[in-house]
């Protein structure tokens, strides 16, 4: 592993790994305390929408999928607040539509040469400088947030109703916390995979989550966890050869098993 | 003569094509203790999402405090319905106090030492200061209540309301909350929507019951409404549903109790612990 970090992919990856799990942690922790999880997991699958359009445009992959999933985190904004009793069911058409979409797009792209692969599992020894730019702004951006709006966040979060009248703008934060999610979905997709990104973003705030006691505390212990998870998983993929997105999503599942499991023997 | 603090005119709410309320008149005055009881779907909690100025209604009017609900809100203390939810969200109780802060002016980050005195006071206030830095979902239900209370003293409201406060609480824990609320009473007007006739009758001054129109009634004369022929003061439910389901309150005394068949006085109180 240590004559590995002689390689600049090497060292992207584990850069981005840090980087996309601290954002992940912060953001989860967002994602489980506002019960967004489904919503974030039909954000994600949208935004394969967005790949497939930037492959048959010739855009930037991040940027197809970035707009697509921002597009999806507002519709559903907007559909929650006027129907929420149905949002499960929208969730579920956003999130088929949006796939289909992408399959389409890549379909009647001339000279078909992606790897869907690796954007449905992740391909995090292929980050370029470009991309750890993106990760390392978005996290610049939902650290700047969450400090500056912590106590608007964490009112919204815990009860928003109450948020509501003691004049917060509950649709403002709570369309924040989506876009955030989306754009997190985005670059944690170059990590694990659109597929494996709802893992990422809960199991680690799960753990954090019973160990904490202020949001807070919940989402730096869960930034700390997923940064744990990815670079344990990313030392395995490295020396048995292994898909590094499930491999990380693996460590993670074993890393709560043996947390649930500590926690039972305690009790 | 008190001041009205809530006005209540001609006032009628229909969710989409379903009529809630329809012609509602109601005057709640400065430090009354003003209870609201009805049926499940009758419109009580529709009731109290108008005053707080949380639903808009299609007709007539709502003066809190003599303005429109959504300009009176800071001098509004509200406590929403079921605690018990969202437990596992990690939040110290003095970080859900401070929450009745916001809005307010703040620092840039994280909490004023005002904020903080000042939440510790009203956390005291309701005996829970020694609970400041446990995690929320460690309290039991009269406990985390007694929180909720406190957050709603932080913004030093003039009305306190609360829906339905001691639900899925022990009798004890509803006791002390009641006996809480009485002496909020001294300063403030109190709002409180529940199911809990008994207790509601020993501490409000005016029920009104909501079940689509409504009809309030003026009980601070406890004795009218205690049976006075047994040797412990006790309450009866049966009259008590009769006087609060009919527009004629000043017929129902106790000997209408008595007219009634012991058939329908069992069924009467059946249904009545069934709709409970």
């Amino acid at each position: 592993m240590i004559e590995a970090l002689q390689f600049s992919f090497m060292q992207h990856a584990i850069i981005a790994g840090i980087l996309v799990s601290l954002a992940a942690g912060i953001i989860g922790s967002l994602i489980v305390v506002n019960r967004m999880v489904f919503l974030a997991g039909g954000i994600a699958h949208t935004s394969y929408g967005g790949i497939g359009l930037a492959v048959f445009l010739g855009l930037p992959i991040f940027l197809g999928a970035s707009l697509f999933a921002v597009g999806a985190a507002l519709l559903i904004a907007l559909l929650t607040h006027r129907n929420r009793h149905r949002i499960d069911t929208f969730i579920g058409l956003i999130w088929a539509v949006g796939m289909a979409i992408g399959v389409i797009f890549v379909d009647l792209t001339p000279g078909y040469n992606v790897d869907l692969m690796s954007y449905l599992f992740g391909s995090i020894l292929a980050v370029t400088t470009q991309d750890l730019y993106f990760m390392g702004g978005l996290l610049a951006i939902i650290l700047f947030v969450v400090v500056f709006w912590y106590r608007q966040i964490l009112a919204v979060s815990y009860d928003s109703e109450y948020a509501q009248l003691r004049g917060i703008n509950t649709r403002f934060f709570y369309t924040l916390i989506l876009i955030l999610s989306a754009l997190t979905v985005v670059i944690a997709i170059k990590v694990v995979g659109l597929i494996l990104v709802i893992a990422m973003l809960t199991i680690p705030v799960y753990i954090a989550e019973k160990l904490s006691n202020s949001l807070f505390g919940m989402m730096f212990l869960s930034g700390a966890i997923a940064t744990l998870f990815t670079l344990t998983g990313l030392w395995f993929s490295y020396t048995f050869d292994l898909t590094s997105g499930a491999s990380i999503i693996l460590v993670s599942a074993a890393g709560l098993g043996l947390f649930l499991l500590a926690n039972r023997l305690k009790s | 003569m008190s001041r009205p603090v809530i006005e209540i005119k001609n006032l009628s709410f229909a969710y989409e094509d379903q009529l809630v309320l329809e012609d509602i008149n109601l005057t709640v005055e400065e430090r009354d203790f003003f209870a609201i009881i009805g049926p499940n779907g009758g419109g009580k909690s529709t009731l109290l999402k108008l005053i707080l100025g949380l639903l808009t209604p299609q007709q007539g009017e709502i003066r809190v405090l003599g303005k429109p609900p959504q300009k009176s809100r800071d001098k509004i203390g509200y406590v929403p319905q079921n605690t018990n939810i969202n437990t596992d969200f990690p939040i110290k109780v003095i970080e859900v106090v401070l929450m009745g802060h916001v809005g307010e002016r703040k620092p840039l980050f994280g909490y004023g030492k005002d904020e903080i005195a000042c939440a510790m006071g009203v956390l005291a206030q309701v005996g829970m200061e020694k609970f400041a830095n446990e995690k929320i979902g460690s309290l039991s239900g009269g406990q985390r209540q007694r929180v909720m209370i406190a957050r709603a003293l932080c913004a030093h409201p003039r009305i306190l309301i609360l829906d339905e406060p001691t639900a899925s609480i022990d009798p004890q824990g509803q006791k002390e909350i009641y006996e809480l609320l009485e002496q909020l009473n001294q300063t403030m007007t109190i709002l409180v929507v529940s199911h809990d006739l008994s207790i509601i009758l020993k501490y409000a001054n005016k029920v009104a019951h909501v079940n689509h129109s409504v009809v309030v009634h003026d009980i601070s004369d406890k004795s009218k409404i205690f049976h006075t022929h047994s040797d412990t003061e006790h309450l009866c439910e049966i009259e008590l549903l009769q006087m609060l389901g009919n527009e004629s309150c000043d017929t129902c005394t106790s000997q209408k109790d008595d007219q009634l068949t012991p058939d329908i006085k069992s069924k009467n109180t059946k249904e009545w612990r069934e709709n409970r």
